[in-house]
């Protein structure tokens, strides 16, 4: 019964979505209120159904239905209830309704909080939305139907993949996707702006909150999914260079161009079109990177060919949506208005160059993405990897003067500006970067001079981060706590995201330039130096747990005079035949030091346990960092400067308000 | 002109759009190589040890000239690449059945090389390092894994883009090595 409800649910939103995309555009073009009206009701109960149709779904979890297909095959009774709701959106059908219900949240979220949007903007920013809907609402209930039933029901079912069953997948995915699906909107917006040929300050002050909050959570999900493969992966890296790392990698990056080409759009009235590309593109590349690559909607373009249905659908979605779009773009953005003029040192000229290089690395990454699954495409025999050689060939000197330009574009002024000022203003920071590089480059030594650039640099966006808060603070008659009460909380998140930028940076350089292993034979009694890490193994003993036999190895850490223990694991699951390994990790704030033992083997001196050591300095303040800049995002989402009126008054629509159509 | 450059987006992404859609229809086929039929080109690469001379032979480098007098595969991987552990008991088991096995890594660090070899173990029967990516820009190698089949003249007889999955090993390249060691 339930499944039925659900079904019928989602089948009355795709109806509600169709009538959503046509009427409350009809009436922006004649003027019709009561149609544009329609838009705000229909985008509630769209979300209205769509939450039904979840949380039905999510019921059948919990209740462990396997009377339905996708229950049965995606869990089973031995799963806790967490991972069992959980799976709801660990696989393609649920993560197919997963993401038409956070469309149908952000579609409602434009009809509450839009009371301030001109009105037949907000009624084709509604259109637009039930468009994508529509789309992708066919798509769940033509070819990937979550509430198919099975019959014979059978007593229990196929389990999620264990390695799946960890805290840290169960938030990943719908950050992620609150991340893709908030690009919607801005693509909303843009699609709408194109329509009325009009993409101004308003429009911009409008649209900036959305794409801090698409922005935010994929920041938190980027850096999550980071830890994720840090600690559950354990071969000691945090960024792989993965096509799935990629496919929200390339979002985020124009996700952050987008976020300050809107504030030059919304400041200064310049860069609307590009403004409005960015918005376009951002979206696209959810929708490109999402279906083509990540695994659990589709493994890889490969899978295309396995279910032609799907793949043909899902292309010409893309092509429906971004070519719609695109040649909207050709037709009317030539025409807009192109704004205020600006000099070549100024705040926009610095939000400009920032936007040049974000874009050239999404370009870079996407390079790297897609020359191996087109290859693929081609010959699907061609598993081809693009690996970290490239991307660190590229990336790294295209962003280090994006992160130089950091700190110096908010001391910019805007219209125009002059280097003596700006040199001025930057004086301290710079000054305290250059002699922590001199210290740094003398006292490690010349080889290790890229690292020490690196964490000069670092400390140069931390202070450039300071640097913001001490010119707001300091007033002309000196420091004064009224300018600490009255700091917008936008500033405040610039501040913390920049610093943000800067604690990441510098976790990324220290763990590129003194990052140490050591993978031996150990017996114990032996000890083994990694970097400045000493580990001596003290014994090994075997244990038996709840489901699984291990090997259990005990080992003293000695670093800088100070003693530490680590206990290390290698599990056999009796039940299933899976091996595992649980890692050994002291964290700290200087750095993780990290112990895994593996199989049996022998060496020169006999037979001992492989054991892998690293040191990772600094590791933990990479994902710090994000988290930082997560919590800049969000405090700047929060300045109530958002939620008071655009500078333009909304009016209601008169005749002579009509857009030409 | 600057009608132009508001074009430009759809242009480059119908293009994108236009090679999906062919990429998904095409059938697979073989990339060809330039060099089948052909002599390896020549090459001497150290190994991947701390010292040269230190360590077991094996780790020590080869040349070119070496692909003599029996077939022989010729593999290029690299510690960072995702798809290399997925091949690695393919080749454990190619060396297992008799068929030597010679490994090129390709843009590493020799310690990075080691650690991966001490980690999955040595399939290798020779191990060299093209940290430059010189040789492998002769050999024309468009990524890793690749593997190039040498027969007893010292030509390239196969290449294989991508890792060797079981099926391929029994049914394509087995038969072919079997076939290279009847000849002349």
């Amino acid at each position: 019964m339930l499944a039925e409800i659900g079904h019928f649910a989602l089948i009355l939103a795709l109806l509600v979505a169709a009538a959503q995309a046509v009427l409350p555009m009809l009436g922006a073009g004649r003027g019709d209120a009561a149609l544009m009206a329609f838009g705000r009701s229909a985008a509630g109960l769209q979300a209205l159904l769509i939450t039904i149709a979840f949380a039905a779904l999510m019921t059948l979890f919990g209740q462990a239905d396997f009377s339905v297909a996708l229950v049965a095959n995606h869990s089973a009774l031995s799963q806790p209830l967490p991972y069992r709701l959980a799976a709801t959106w660990g696989n393609h059908e649920g993560s197919m309704l997963l993401w038409v219900l956070v469309l149908a949240l952000y579609g409602a979220g434009i009809a509450r909080f839009g009371d301030n949007l001109r009105a037949t903007l907000q009624a084709r920013v509604l259109s637009v939305q039930a468009m994508i809907s529509v789309a992708f609402l066919a798509f769940a209930l033509f070819t990937s139907n979550p509430f198919a039933r099975l019959s014979p029901a059978p007593l229990d079912g196929a389990e999620l993949n264990p390695l799946l069953q960890d805290p840290g997948l169960v938030f990943h995915p719908p950050l992620l996707y609150l991340g893709y699906v908030g690009f919607s909107v801005t693509f909303s917006f843009a699609v709408a702006a194109l329509m009325e040929g009009r993409a101004d300050p308003a429009w911009a002050r409008w649209m900036r909150p959305w794409v801090l909050a698409a922005w935010v959570p994929l920041t938190c999900g980027i850096t999550l999914g980071s830890f994720w493969a840090y600690y559950e992966l354990g071969w000691g890296g945090w960024w792989f260079w993965d096509p799935v790392e990629n496919a929200s990698f390339m979002p985020w990056l124009l996700g952050t161009a987008l976020l300050h080409s809107a504030i030059v759009t919304e400041k200064r009235g310049a860069l609307a079109g590009w403004t409005i590309l960015l918005a376009i593109l951002a979206f696209s590349l959810s929708l490109i990177g999402t279906f083509l690559v990540r695994s659990g909607i589709l493994t890889s373009v490969h899978a295309f060919a396995v279910d032609p249905e799907r793949g043909v659908f899902i292309l010409a979605m893309i092509i429906g949506a971004t070519g719609t779009a695109l040649a909207l773009f050709a037709l009317r953005a030539p025409q807009m208005k192109s704004g205020a003029l600006f000099g070549s040192i100024s705040r926009e000229s610095g939000l400009t160059i920032n936007n040049l290089i974000l874009m050239a690395l999404t370009a870079v990454v996407f390079l790297g993405t897609f020359y191996p699954v087109i290859m693929e495409a081609v010959n699907p025999a061609n598993k081809i990897s693009v690996g970290p050689p490239y991307y660190n060939l590229v990336f790294a000197p295209l962003s280090v003067p994006l992160l130089l330009l950091v700190t110096v574009g908010p001391m910019l002024a805007w219209k125009r500006d002059d280097a003596g000022t700006v040199g001025k203003k930057l004086l301290l920071p710079a000054v305290l970067a250059s002699a922590l590089f001199a210290v740094l480059a003398l006292w490690l030594g010349l080889d290790k001079a890229a690292s020490a650039f690196g964490l000069a640099l670092g400390a140069w966006l931390i202070l450039g981060g300071g640097q913001v808060l001490v010119r707001r603070w300091w007033g002309a008659g000196g420091f004064s706590w009224r300018l600490v009460r009255t700091t917008p909380a936008a500033t405040l998140g610039l501040a913390l995201a920049h610093a943000g930028i800067g604690v990441t940076t510098a976790g990324i350089s220290a763990m590129s330039g003194f990052a140490a292993e050591k993978i031996l034979v150990m017996r114990p009694g032996e000890t083994a130096q990694a970097g400045p890490l000493a580990v001596t193994m003290v014994g090994v003993e075997e244990v038996a747990g709840a489901n699984y036999r291990a090997l259990r190895a005990h080992f003293v850490t000695r670093q800088g005079g100070s003693d530490g223990k680590l206990v290390s694991e290698r599990r056999l699951y009796t039940v299933s035949g899976n091996q595992t390994t649980e890692a050994g990790i002291g964290v700290a704030i200087a750095g993780n030091q990290y112990v895994a033992i593996g199989d049996v083997q022998s060496d020169a001196r006999g037979q001992g346990l492989v054991v892998r050591i690293y040191w990772h300095p600094l590791v933990g303040w990479i994902w710090f960092g994000g988290l930082m800049m997560a919590m800049g995002g969000a405090a700047s989402l929060s300045d109530r400067r958002f939620r008071i009126g655009a500078p333009q008054v909304r009016s209601r629509l008169a005749p002579n308000m009509v857009p030409a159509e | 002109m600057k009608r132009l450059l508001f074009i430009l987006p759809i242009i480059a992404f119908a293009g994108l759009a236009v090679f999906l859609g062919i990429g998904l229809t095409k059938d697979p086929k073989e990339l060809p190589s330039q060099l089948i039929d052909r002599p390896l080109p020549e090459f001497a690469l150290p190994g991947i040890v701390e010292q040269p001379g230190s360590g077991p032979p094996e780790l020590n480098g080869f040349a070119s000239a070496s692909f003599r007098g029996e077939p022989r595969l010729l593999n290029i991987w690299a510690s960072w690449c995702a798809a290399c552990p997925q091949e690695h008991p393919v080749l454990e088991r190619i060396a297992s059945e008799g068929f030597p096995v010679y490994g090129i890594a390709w843009k590493d660090k020799p310690a990075d090389s080691r650690a991966w070899l001490a980690r999955y173990g040595n399939p290798y029967a020779g191990v060299a390092a093209d940290e430059q990516g010189r040789t492998a820009i002769d050999l024309g190698v468009t990524g890793v894994p690749e593997t190039f089949i040498v027969d007893k003249k010292g030509r390239v007889r196969f290449k294989q883009i991508g890792p060797i999955s079981p099926e391929v090993w029994e049914g394509q390249i087995k038969p072919l090595l079997q076939q290279l060691r009847a000849e002349a």
